[in-house]
């Protein structure tokens, strides 16, 4: 979803970093996106590659880090691992399960020359 | 193609996609080379755009069906690509002009013992910018003790005539003001309008949500009245709106007895920001082989903590413990204030005391 604003979002942390540290040029930039956040990292590249273009990101390569989801299964009353939002906890099958890691999107660092 | 949240875009998977159908693909390249090409295909394929040999090549792609094939395309930049054609996965330039060089070898300008290009640490969360935008939204709300409501569903869940029918119950009670998000007319402020009390129509154009810049505009034209509710009616639309926060208190997602039981289950992400829903429509139950315990169960899967209402907005039913519950919030957010000016006067009092003292002493 959004993808697009979030695209622009990214651009923006990535100008801004750019210019304060001189950069003439970025080439890479790297996303941490979790598994549990609402973001098709296809669709997000597919943006990327549009916003970017004529700015000083142009051209750049994207790396998205997946990152694992995790979340606090009530019944059991442990953290478990979670593939997808909103799915059953592994261990007991109940759906209450609060998300508490991997729902997060960062841009995580950029290399520039 | 949604210009703004991009819906349509890139590899959208398609629930048992079906050979032999149409479908479109649109490219940007970093040269800036845009095309896009419909076509049908059964399972296996490939098509030509007119390659030139020099620098033609295929992109891979994977379809929901399974399939997969390439396009070959020409460009005139200088970039780079993975994709195989035949030689595995490896990267290439393409040195037709242009002044980038995406190489991933050594830089050319290499200064021995010093890298030309370094890393920098960002850390920093997507959506950092609409995130400070609301966070001031929220402190201004509380600095004003404004309870702060963001009401956000499908188009034509009833979103407005709830709103209506909210302001004319409680307007004697509190001073309300609205915002109205809607991509074009401002058909909707002018029915809140009518209710006697202040709207704003934002429309968002080719956008799909209201963000936290547009709703700090609002309030500056808007200047709610201390103490008072704050109504935003956000675009209609079950996605976007859920990752933008625009600094409310509350999410309140509607939905309405003519839509499907298994909507929260599509929608997971709004039915998870919400923290309040009201299944609206309900006078049409007994017409409708709609299953409220269903729909009920199915929100609180996606999310154990949802406070749930049953109304009618048309008769009225179910009104009052919504109207009641919003009561709630905003004596909530006037306590808090007074706490806050009553701490802010002792801390006054604490360092006028001091500043005597000190004067005193000289």
């Amino acid at each position: 979803m959004h993808e697009m604003s979030l695209a622009e979002g990214v651009l923006q942390l990535v100008e801004e970093t750019a210019q304060r540290e001189k950069a003439q040029r970025v080439k890479l930039v790297v996303l941490e996106i979790g598994r549990l956040s609402s973001v098709e990292p296809e669709a997000l590249k597919f943006c990327f590659e549009a916003v970017t273009h004529g700015s000083i990101a142009q051209g750049a390569a994207l790396e998205i880090v997946s990152v694992p989801g995790a979340g606090w299964c009530m019944p059991c009353g442990e953290t478990v691992p979670m593939t997808e939002s909103f799915g059953a906890c592994p261990k007991c099958g109940s759906y209450q399960v609060q998300p508490t890691s991997g729902t997060d999107m960062r841009v995580k660092e950029i290399e520039i020359e | 193609m949604c210009t703004v949240c991009g819906c349509g875009a890139g590899e959208v998977k398609i629930e048992g996609g079906v050979a032999g159908q149409a479908h479109e693909h649109s490219h940007v390249h970093p040269d800036g080379t845009v095309h896009s090409h419909s076509h049908d295909h059964a399972n296996e394929h490939a098509h030509d755009h007119a390659a030139s040999p020099v620098d033609a090549h295929a992109h891979p792609h994977h379809h929901a069906d399974g399939s997969e094939h390439s396009h070959p395309h020409v460009h005139n930049g200088e970039h780079v690509h993975e994709h195989g054609h035949g030689h595995g996965d490896h990267q290439h330039h393409h040195g037709v002009g242009g002044d980038l060089d995406y190489g991933t070898g050594p830089a050319r300008a290499h200064v021995p013992g010093m890298s030309q290009s370094r890393m920098v640490q960002i850390e920093q969360d997507i959506l950092t910018k609409n995130n400070t935008y609301a966070v001031a939204n929220r402190r201004w709300f509380d600095e004003r003790g404004i309870f702060a409501l963001n009401l956000v569903s499908s188009p034509g869940s009833g979103k407005t005539t709830l709103l209506v029918k909210t302001i004319e119950r409680l307007k004697e009670k509190m001073a309300i003001t609205v915002v109205e998000g809607d991509q074009q007319t401002s058909n909707d402020a002018e029915r809140i309008r009518a209710t006697g009390v202040a709207a704003l129509q934002i429309n968002t154009g080719k956008g799909c949500h209201l963000d936290g810049h547009m709703v700090g505009h609002a309030l500056q034209r808007l200047k709610p009245a201390d103490e008072s509710l704050f109504l935003i009616e956000n675009v209609g639309n079950l996605v976007c709106p859920a990752a933008f926060d625009l600094g409310e208190h509350h999410k309140v997602a509607i939905l309405s007895v003519t839509e499907g039981e298994d909507k929260p289950l599509k929608y997971p992400d709004m039915f998870r920001a919400a923290d309040v829903m009201l299944l609206n429509k309900c006078d049409l139950l007994p017409y409708l082989e709609f299953d409220a315990d269903l729909a009920e169960a199915n929100a609180r899967r996606v999310n154990p903590h949802l406070t749930i209402f049953r109304v009618s907005a048309t008769s009225g039913d179910g009104l009052s413990a919504w109207l009641s519950w919003i009561e709630a919030g905003l004596e909530a957010q006037r306590g808090q204030r007074s706490e806050t000016v009553d701490a802010l006067k002792q801390r006054v009092a604490e360092l006028e005391r001091q500043m005597e003292q000190m004067q005193a002493a000289k």
